[in-house]
């Protein structure tokens, strides 16, 4: 499992840095958002610093949707689909090496638009020094939770529409969790809860792939 | 004595509804604080407990049986479907009947209360489940990707109810039970509450008893067509 | 006294259904090892349908079948995948990755020397593109790519889907070669194609389809 995990994790890392898909459309997507969320506050809020912690997990969440895409689309083309498939992975393997390609990829794009609501939503550049830890792990378990939910809809009708009918309200507490524990660290306030659900989550996430991935490769 | 209990279930139901309504409309006195719009608390915390726990847990177990080697099969496949679509009219239920309580207790159609914002988002997933249906023509695809699906929705519940309840609260409290369980509604209300948790629990087993009956009419239906659709590809062979 | 042969392929009135609609309306079909076996017919027959089953990328939806000793209906397909070689007209592997990359993600998924990468890519005529992004290998090029990987793997089934189709002369020769050095080493190869083989030095079995069943073979 953990060898098939790295062989995928750096085949989609070597797949996407030929590509720049991250780098030519998703981070520019991303910076737009920010900038739609500022002008969608209004001249007198758009550097309203009390709202750069949810939105910018706004952003990141629409973000992570096309990145789950993306990577549920490298393996989708019909060639691609009946090759690999006659190599046996083992799904487990393949779902932590997408799920760690997918954080990997996050993780810097959630770096840059970090950096990005610092600059247009005026967040604290402090608080969001000491919100990294939190964001690491929020973006891990969208990741991962991002992973299973794209190999839930991929391949069949309309599935870069399903996927955030499927996601989104899943993804709504990893929102809650994320902004709230930005905030506390903002604001110097208590974050055990918020640590409490995204552990979980990332670990209930994980789990289920590891189980259940395979079924969904079956499919 | 299976068929007899079959039977008999349908008009059993249809009492305690009635019982509910009686009971709760006229017979129970209106709440000392709220008045007559108390006495939606005979239909509302029902209606909630079937969407989110009785209908979500049937559609959750049928699908993690299903999931189970040993246990899969059609029936665990149909249960599942029929019970997530039969919750999806709670969820509407418990959404329509706390925005009509919601509006004179608090003055707006929606608040930003951790229950109705729980309620949802487990109203939109349970929607996306039957849109994922919709997305699969093969059977067995689309039963495997239903069942881990609603296997992740029942993994979700608790994890929405706790981020959202720490999130915001501005629900009314404990209903029944305070934290150490000492009764909180007394006499014909408590009476009336307990008949209309039974009651609508029997109304979701029997809303989902014809629920599946309608869906395996729907796949004979199609079984049948598929006779047809097997002789007449043979016949483009020959021509 | 003989010992009898152990079908490769064993399949009962197979039915494979898409969205309702029956790919394939009841094959029954028997290959034995070392055997080759051309299946044609119009388009639409079922022949993609029917590789794809022995391949065991589709499920199969009625009657019954083994293919290299897996059940179909009952059976690991991943194991089953694991077993058979197979090469669509789609092209294979990673389009954004290069032909070294892709045979050796391919190679170590199955813990094959690497050694056998080069081998390989020298006998199909592809050593000096293994550094070239798959996208870019022209249609002939890709199946090159494809039919390495089969020569590394050495399954014991190979399913070929058209593999004729934008082959030159020389090509086809040189592909002729190949099927009868695979065949020689024991494997079953089942070609689909739209038309009869004309080959001299191969002799396989032709098997036309029609509306998802077997209308006649020579």
């Amino acid at each position: 499992m953990i060898r098939t995990a790295l062989l995928v994790f750096k085949k989609d890392l070597r797949i996407e840095m030929r590509s720049r898909v991250l780098l030519w459309q998703v981070l520019p997507f991303g910076v737009m958002a920010l900038l739609l969320c500022g002008i969608a506050l209004g001249p007198s809020h758009a550097g309203n610093s009390s709202a750069g912690p949810g939105l910018f997990y706004l952003v990141t969440l629409l973000v992570a949707l096309l990145m789950i895409n993306r990577s549920q689309s490298v393996e989708k083309t019909p060639g691609t689909k009946a090759s690999v498939a006659t190599l046996g992975l083992d799904p487990a393997g393949v779902f932590l090496g997408k799920s760690l390609a997918l954080a990997t990829e996050l993780w810097v794009t959630g770096i840059i638009l970090l950096g990005g609501s610092v600059v247009i939503l005026h967040t604290s550049l402090h608080g969001a020094i000491l919100a990294l830890p939190s964001v690491v792990v929020t973006l891990a378990a969208l990741a991962v939770a991002g992973t299973l939910y794209g190999a839930l809809t991929s391949g069949g009708d309309g599935a870069a529409t399903l996927l955030p009918v499927l996601a989104l309200p899943a993804f709504a507490p990893l929102l809650i969790a994320g902004e709230r524990s930005f905030s506390a660290a903002l604001n110097h306030g208590g974050i055990w809860r918020w640590w409490l659900i995204l552990s979980v989550a990332l670990s209930v996430y994980t789990a289920i792939g590891i189980l259940l991935y395979g079924v969904l490769e079956e499919s | 004595m299976k068929q007899l209990s079959q039977r008999l279930f349908g008009p059993l139901t249809l009492i305690a509804m009635g019982a509910t309504l009686a009971l709760g409309l006229w017979v129970v006195p209106p709440d000392q604080v709220q008045g007559e719009l108390g006495r939606l608390v005979y239909i509302h915390p029902s209606v909630a407990w079937v969407a989110l726990y009785v209908s979500f847990g049937t559609s959750a177990i049928a699908s993690a049986l299903y999931l189970w080697k040993r246990t899969r099969s059609e029936v665990m496949d149909r249960v599942a479907y029929c019970a997530m679509e039969v919750s999806v009219v709670f969820i509407a239920l418990t959404l329509i009947t706390g925005s009509i309580w919601g509006r004179p207790a608090w003055g707006v159609w929606w608040v930003w209360d951790a229950r109705l914002t729980s309620s949802a988002i487990l109203g939109v997933l349970a929607l996306g489940y039957l849109a994922l249906r919709r997305a699969n023509d093969d059977v067995q695809l689309r039963a495997r990707r239903s069942a881990v699906f609603a296997v992740l929705v029942a993994i979700n519940v608790p994890i929405i109810h706790f981020s959202v309840q720490w999130w915001k609260t501005l629900h009314q409290g404990a209903t029944v039970f305070t934290s150490n369980r000492t009764l909180l509604i007394h006499g014909s209300q408590a009476w009336t509450l307990l008949i209309s948790f039974i009651a609508f629990t029997m109304l979701f087993f029997w809303l989902l008893r014809y629920r599946y009956r309608l869906e395996v009419q729907r796949e004979n239906l199609a079984g049948a067509s598929l006779e047809e659709a097997l002789a007449s590809r043979r016949r483009e062979g020959t021509q | 006294m003989t010992n009898a042969v152990t079908p490769t392929v064993d399949l009962h009135n197979a039915v494979v259904l898409s969205g309702g609609f029956p790919l394939l309306s009841g094959v029954d079909l028997q290959l034995l090892p070392s055997s080759l076996t051309v299946i044609t017919g119009a388009n639409g027959a079922g022949k993609t349908s029917l590789l794809r089953l022995l391949a065991g990328l589709v499920p199969l939806s009625g009657g019954s079948g083994t293919v290299a000793g897996v059940d179909l209906a009952n059976g690991d397909l991943r194991e089953l995948r694991r077993r058979v070689g197979w090469l669509g007209h789609e092209g294979s592997f990673y389009d954004d990755l290069t032909v070294r990359e892709n045979l050796t993600f391919a190679a170590k998924a199955l813990e094959r020397p690497l050694i056998e990468i080069e081998r390989a890519l020298q006998r199909v005529g592809l050593s000096n593109r293994i550094d070239t992004v798959t996208k870019k290998l022209s249609a002939g090029q890709r199946r090159r790519l494809g039919l390495s990987w089969l020569l590394i793997r050495r399954p014991e089934i190979w399913l070929l889907d058209e593999p004729y189709a934008s082959l030159d002369d020389e090509a086809r020769t040189f592909f002729d070669a190949l099927i009868a050095d695979v065949l020689r080493s024991g494997a079953t190869v089942v070609i689909s194609a739209h038309d009869k083989l004309k080959s001299e030095a191969l002799q396989p079995r032709t098997i036309v389809l029609g509306g998802g069943r077997i209308v006649s073979e020579s």
